[in-house]
C-alpha cells in the first residue's frame, strides 16, 4: 500500500517503527499535492518549508522515544483558521492578503510539538468566501472540483477540505460547518465528516460567519481517523466564551463497543419528496446493516424540520451582517483606493472586497435585522428554532441517534445552481437542523449511484459525538464504501 | 415579499456595500426569491413559543478583571493597508 493509502493508526505504527519518517511521508504529500493539484484547486496555500520543519521536528521527538498518536502526521488546515505567520484567507478577496497575528486554538492544538498533538500542516486548503456556499463556487480563488468527477462540485463549503482528502493530498483534513458545510461536502467525495456538538470545538481564531451556529470539525477516510483528530482539537478554551466546560470522552476508546440494543430513528420527514430515489435505496440498505448489527429502528418526527431552511437564512444572514460588519478597510483586509470620505472607504472596500454571495448574505442579514421587519422575520425564526430544537428533545427521549441522508442527491455538475441561490440554498435541507439545535451530527458513506458517492448523516444528543463515532465505525467495519478511490488519484 | 430596487440601494446602504448600478436590479430579484423562501415561517404557529437566540444554555462566564493580554500595537498595525506614526490612517473626517 502506498503512504496515502494508510489510515492514521497504521501511520503512527509506521513512523514509530521507523517504516519511513514523518519528513518522508510530508515530501510524499508534498509531490502528490504537486501532481495533483492543478486538477482540483483544493489547496490555496503549500506551506511546504514550515511542514518539513514540523515534521524534522516530529522526527525528533519521535526519536526520543516522545510524542503522541498524531505527532508527525500531516493534515490540511481550512482557510478559515489563523495560523500564525502565514495568509489566512478565508476565500475572499477582503483577506487575500491577510497574515494573521495569531493562531486559532484548534492550530495550537493540532500542531504545536509540545503542548499540542505535533501534526504537520501540509498548508491552507480552498473554501467557498466566508464559508458562505455549498459548491464551493463562491471561492476568490475559484471552484473546487469533485475528485470523483472533475465536472462536478465537492460540496461546500469545505470543499478543499474534502477534495484534498478524497484525493489523497492529504491524510486528513480540519473543516467547519454552520449549515451543514463538513457534512455535505464529506457525502459528496465519499469521506467521513463530523460536526461536533456547539461549544465542543474552541472557536477562538476561526473567522466568524454565524456565531451561534459555526462549529468545527474534521473529515478523513474513516470514522477511526476521525475520532483521532477530534479527540485532539476538543476541549475547554477560555478564550471562547461559547466553549463548554467538559471533560472529552474517549472517542478512540469507545470505537469498538457492540452495537446490540442501540435505538435508532428514521425521521420520516428526511424520507419524503425530494431525496433522490438511488441515494434512498443506499440508505435504506445502511439501516438494514445496522439492523443486523443489533440495532433496533423506529420511525420518529421532526415535524419542523422543513422549516430549517428558511429558519437559517434568516438567522444565519442575520449573524453573519454582524460579524462582518468588522471588515472596514481600516484595521486589515481590503482598502478601496482613493477614497473621499469615510463612508466611501467603508463601502467601496466592501464592495470591492466582498463576493456577491457575502454580498446578498450581508444585505439580507441587514434586512431582516432593520425596524420594521426584526419582529417578521428575526424573533419569527428564533421562535421557530426553538421548535426545531424541541423535536430534537422528543426524539432523542426514544432513540440513541436519528440516521437520515446527508445531501438528496449525489454532487451536482459545476456552475449547474450558482444563478439560483435558493436552488442551492436547498442542498442543505438535511443539514441545517442540527446547527440550529446545536446538536453533533456527522456523514458517513454508504454507497454509489452512477459512479458517485452517497452518504449517510447520523445525529446524535448533545455531547454523543463518542456513540455516533462508534456506530459509524462499527458499520466501516460491516462494510467497505468508504476504502474506495476514485479514479485517477489512487496511486 | 419582494425588495424594490430602491430597498435594496437603502438595505446596501445600512449595510456600507457600494454597488454598482447594474447589480442593483438582479441583487433585487434574488433577494426577493430569498424571502420568498423564508416567508414560509409564516406559517408556523409560534404564540407561545420563547425565541431561541443559543444552542447553549449557558451565560456569559465572568473573570477577574485583571489584564491579560500583552500589547500587540505593532503586530496589529503591520498587518493594517494604511498606518502612520502607530495611527490608522482614514480619509479627512472633520473639515
Amino acid at each position: 500500500m502506498s503512504l496515502h493509502e494508510l489510515s492514521l493508526r497504521a501511520l503512527a505504527e509506521g513512523l514509530r517503527a521507523k517504516k519511513f519518517s514523518s519528513v518522508e511521508l510530508t515530501r510524499h504529500y508534498l509531490d502528490r499535492i504537486a501532481a495533483h493539484d492543478k486538477a482540483l484547486n483544493s489547496y490555496v496555500t503549500v506551506t511546504a518549508e514550515r511542514a518539513l520543519a514540523q515534521a524534522a521536528a516530529a522526527d525528533a521527538a519521535l526519536a526520543r522515544g516522545q510524542g503522541g498518536p498524531l505527532t508527525g502526521i500531516p493534515l490540511a488546515q481550512k482557510d478559515i483558521f489563523c495560523t500564525k505567520g502565514v495568509r489566512t484567507a478565508c476565500g475572499s478577496k477582503m483577506l487575500d492578503k491577510f497574515i494573521a497575528p495569531y493562531d486559532a486554538t484548534i492550530v495550537e492544538k493540532l500542531h504545536d510539538p509540545a503542548g499540542g498533538a505535533g501534526m504537520v500542516m501540509l498548508g491552507k486548503v480552498n473554501m467557498d468566501e466566508f464559508a458562505m456556499g455549498s459548491s464551493n463556487e463562491t471561492s476568490w480563488y475559484g471552484p473546487v472540483k469533485n475528485p470523483w468527477d472533475l465536472s462536478r462540485v465537492p460540496g461546500g463549503s469545505s470543499g478543499g477540505s474534502v477534495a484534498s482528502v478524497a484525493a489523497g493530498l492529504a491524510p486528513v483534513a480540519t473543516a467547519t460547518d454552520t449549515g451543514g458545510s463538513i457534512r455535505q461536502p464529506a457525502s459528496l467525495t465519499n469521506l467521513t465528516g463530523i460536526k461536533p456538538t456547539y461549544g465542543r470545538v474552541s472557536r477562538y481564531g476561526m473567522i466568524a460567519f454565524a456565531s451561534s451556529l459555526d462549529q468545527a470539525g474534521v473529515v478523513a477516510r474513516s470514522a477511526e481517523d476521525a475520532a483521532a483528530v477530534l479527540q485532539a482539537m476538543s476541549g475547554y478554551d477560555p478564550r471562547d466564551s461559547t466553549s463548554v466546560e467538559r471533560p472529552i470522552d474517549d472517542y478512540l476508546g469507545g470505537l469498538a463497543a457492540p452495537l446490540q440494543g442501540l435505538r435508532i430513528g428514521l425521521p420520516k420527514e428526511y424520507f419524503a419528496e425530494g431525496l433522490d430515489p438511488g441515494a434512498r435505496t443506499c440508505i435504506e440498505a445502511a439501516v438494514k446493516v445496522y439492523q443486523s448489527l443489533g440495532a433496533t429502528v423506529r420511525e420518529v418526527s421532526l415535524p419542523n424540520a422543513p422549516l430549517s431552511v428558511p429558519t437559517y437564512y434568516v438567522v444565519a444572514p442575520a449573524e453573519a451582517s454582524s460579524n462582518l460588519a468588522r471588515f472596514d478597510g481600516v484595521r486589515y483586509g481590503h482598502r478601496a483606493e482613493g477614497a473621499t470620505s469615510l463612508n466611501d472607504l467603508y463601502e467601496r472596500s466592501r464592495g470591492e472586497g466582498f463576493g456577491a454571495e457575502v454580498q446578498r448574505r450581508i444585505m439580507i442579514g441587514t434586512y431582516v435585522l432593520s425596524h420594521g421587519y426584526y419582529d417578521a422575520y428575526y424573533l419569527k425564526a428564533q421562535k421557530v428554532r426553538r421548535l426545531i430544537y424541541e423535536d430534537f428533545r422528543r426524539a432523542f427521549a426514544e432513540v440513541d441517534l436519528v440516521l437520515g441522508p446527508t445531501a438528496q442527491s449525489v454532487a451536482f455538475k459545476l456552475g449547474d445552481k450558482t444563478d439560483d441561490p435558493v436552488a442551492m440554498y436547498l442542498n442543505d435541507i438535511y443539514t441545517i437542523a442540527a446547527n440550529l439545535a446545536g446538536i453533533p451530527a456527522m456523514s458517513l458513506p454508504c454507497g454509489f449511484v452512477g459512479g458517485l458517492p452517497v452518504g449517510m448523516q447520523l445525529m446524535g444528543n448533545f455531547f454523543e459525538e463518542g456513540r455516533m463515532l462508534n456506530a459509524a465505525h462499527q458499520f466501516q467495519l460491516a462494510t467497505d464504501f468508504h476504502r474506495q478511490w476514485p479514479k485517477g488519484f489512487a496511486s | 415579499m419582494s425588495l424594490s430596487p430602491e430597498q435594496v440601494k437603502q438595505v446596501a446602504r445600512l449595510a456600507r456595500l457600494s454597488l454598482p448600478a447594474d447589480k442593483v436590479e438582479p441583487y433585487a430579484r434574488q433577494l426577493s426569491n430569498i424571502l420568498d423562501m423564508v416567508g414560509q415561517l409564516s406559517n408556523a404557529r409560534t404564540d407561545e413559543v420563547q425565541p431561541m437566540a443559543h444552542p447553549l444554555d449557558m451565560v456569559q462566564r465572568l473573570r477577574p478583571d485583571a489584564v491579560t493580554e500583552d500589547n500587540r500595537r505593532e503586530d496589529f498595525q503591520a498587518i493594517a493597508p494604511a498606518v502612520e506614526n502607530g495611527l490608522y490612517l482614514v480619509p479627512k473626517v472633520i473639515e
